[in-house]
């Protein structure tokens, strides 16, 4: 293995913040209806392009930005956390307990908003998380892939649930909207929720160094004077509130908070106040790649980002995999 | 000062530290020996507030261990555990520099920085400081953890078997720099050691532990006799001097 200075990368940051910016540019430029950006900029545009703009495409090329990298973020908290690089929002049982959380309103509370919406399913989501800890803490699986495979189970498990009452109550159509993350309905008035997400991201970032020093495990940190219990509480707050705002608003986008805090972790380590700001950028570029894909593949119709996320996203957990493993246990 | 006052810990029915008393003056170092499961990473974890206790009271510089700030005391006393399981890559100078998170949070100053090189120097890290912990052997990891520790800077320090996995020539070194930090910077340093002879040669007081209770606590040379050593450890040993000084064979 070759041995990289740490601060190599740091200049890195500007650089891709301009790829992020550039590629926003070409996410609200590309689509069904055509825009040209420049007559945009240069004011020649119609009236009804600068509403479709302004309605659409503008929120929800924000709406990706948002939510690649809250996702990303949280991911790496979760990783710091659990001290295990196979935890995210989902595979450790927060999304699928996050809409288990909006299922459970769409049959009791079928006239929520948005917003009750998303308390209940952040209140699903802390539970769900918080348990899914607990049982990895208990496991006698010592194995780092234990959090995966617990992970899946527990997952599949709250899955089963959603999916028969689901079933039994005809919701199997709105299920699938909170499963599978889509930015296609998107519109000016429907995604501000995801704002309280970048909120949390700041507040994630100005944790940053307890998040590093809670991954070191209880007794270092404690040794640190860090209260162990109350940042766990803290990351796992963050955790499901950015999850559940973000299902309620776009639905799971899988691979997402697993694959970019490693790529991230490979490349500058675990030092959180370093790695969040790349996690955040990461995110975004992962998320607008997968969005510009989708939407030029099968052109005029689009490929629904979680898809496309799926499919990059489980061939770059492969490669990590197999990197990981004969480093072993 | 550090007041072990009638301590018991259990583990269900079985008594692990039992009824221990045990006053460590300031200055000088201590080390805590005795057979495997006697009991001595308890004590040290419960003096350094990771594990509570079920019967005493443990004051350090007159706080209660259990009752004072966890920052409060992370400025006073530091402990690094026997078994470290670190999964996060840090670099070894991101690792060393949280020593100082007791006092600047992260918000690292000038100070903080003056801190990190002095113990980098001292630990002989210079060349390891940009490697992460997954990129050292166990040893290399083992020196950065105590490095971290002494970056800390607390006028008392606990190591659970700080040689873990360190070769004959950095077991050496290392002991040689714990006493050079204890003499130079007055600290008080209580570490648990397997070796006899590194025990008696470095400490000023060794204190064995066997079945959860302190069988012997005195200066090295009452500490090696064969009659004391046979008790605590269940092994035929003879006191030779070596460079004047009292050494036990207990091989063959
Ligand atoms: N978490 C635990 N649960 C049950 N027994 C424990 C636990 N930790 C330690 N013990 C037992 O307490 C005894 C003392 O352990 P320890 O303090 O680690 O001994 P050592 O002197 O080797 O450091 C051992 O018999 C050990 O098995
Ligand atoms: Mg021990």
């Amino acid at each position: 293995m070759t041995l990289r200075p740490v601060k190599s990368i740091e200049p890195g940051i500007a650089a891709s913040v301009v790829v992020v910016i550039l590629l926003c540019f070409v996410s609200i430029a590309i689509g069904a209806y055509s825009l040209s950006v420049i007559d945009l900029v240069r004011g020649d545009a119609e009236f009804h392009d600068s509403m479709v703009m302004a309605t659409s495409r503008i929120p929800r090329t924000l709406a990706i930005v948002l939510v690649g990298m809250s996702t990303s973020v949280c991911g790496l908290i979760m990783q710091m956390l659990a001290r295990n690089k196979f935890a995210s929002p989902t595979t450790a049982g927060t999304v699928p307990a996050a809409s288990l959380g909006i299922l459970t309103m769409a049959l009791l509370v079928p006239g929520a908003t948005m917003f009750m919406k998303m308390i209940v399913a952040t209140l699903f989501a802390l539970v769900g998380t918080a348990a899914f800890l607990l049982i990895l803490r208990y496991s006698p699986m010592r194995s780092p892939l234990a959090v995966p495979l617990v992970g899946l189970m527990f997952g599949g498990v709250l899955g089963s649930i959603a999916t028969f009452f689901a079933y039994r109550y005809d919701l199997l159509q709105s299920l699938s909207a909170w499963t599978e993350g889509d930015f296609s309905r998107v519109l000016k008035g429907r995604y501000e929720l995801l704002w309280l997400s970048a909120a949390l991201t700041v507040v994630a970032y100005l944790a940053a160094d307890r998040f590093t020093v809670a991954g070191l495990g209880e007794s270092f940190a404690t040794n640190l004077g860090l209260n162990y219990r109350r940042v766990t509480v803290l990351g796992l707050v963050i955790v499901a509130t950015i999850t559940a705002v973000n299902v309620v608003t776009v639905g799971a986008i899988p691979f997402l908070g697993l694959i970019v805090p490693n790529v991230i972790s490979l490349a500058i380590g675990d030092n959180v106040r370093r790695a969040v700001p790349y996690a955040a950028i990461g995110g975004a570029a992962f998320l607008l790649v997968c969005d510009i894909a989708g939407r030029l593949i099968r052109q005029p119709f689009e490929i629904p980002i979680s898809a496309i996320a799926g499919v990059i996203g489980s061939m770059v957990f492969l490669v990590l995999l197999i990197r990981e493993a004969p480093r072993g246990s | 000062m550090i007041e072990v006052d009638n301590v018991t810990k259990r583990y269900g029915s079985t008594t692990v530290v039992d009824s221990v008393s045990l006053t460590i003056a300031k200055g000088g170092m201590t080390a805590i020996v005795g057979p495997n499961g006697a009991g001595k990473s308890t004590l040290c974890s419960m003096i350094g507030r990771l594990i509570p206790m079920d019967e005493g009271s443990i004051k350090v510089d007159r706080f209660d261990v259990t009752a004072t700030k966890g920052e409060r005391l992370a400025r006073r006393i530091s402990i690094l555990s026997q078994e470290n399981h670190v999964t996060a890559r840090l670099s070894v100078e991101d690792l060393v520099l949280l020593g100082r998170y007791p006092y600047t949070h992260g918000r690292t100053t000038v100070e903080d920085r003056e801190h990190l090189e002095a113990t980098i120097d001292f630990m002989e890290l210079g060349p390891l400081r940009h490697r992460f912990l997954d990129q050292l052997s166990g040893g290399q990891r083992q020196r950065a953890f105590v490095a971290m520790v002494l970056c800390q800077d607390t006028d008392y320090i606990l190591l659970d078997e700080p040689l873990n996995s360190l070769d004959m020539k950095h077991a050496v070194a290392m002991m040689k720099l714990l006493r050079r930090v204890c003499d130079e910077q007055q600290k008080t340093i209580v570490y648990v050691v397997h070796d006899v002879n590194i025990a008696s040669w470095y400490s000023d007081r060794v204190v064995a532990l066997r079945d959860g209770r302190i069988v012997h606590d005195g200066n090295p040379s009452s500490f090696m006799q064969p009659e004391v050593m046979e008790s605590i450890f269940e092994v035929d040993v003879v006191i030779r001097e070596v460079k004047g000084k009292p050494f036990a064979v207990y091989y063959g």
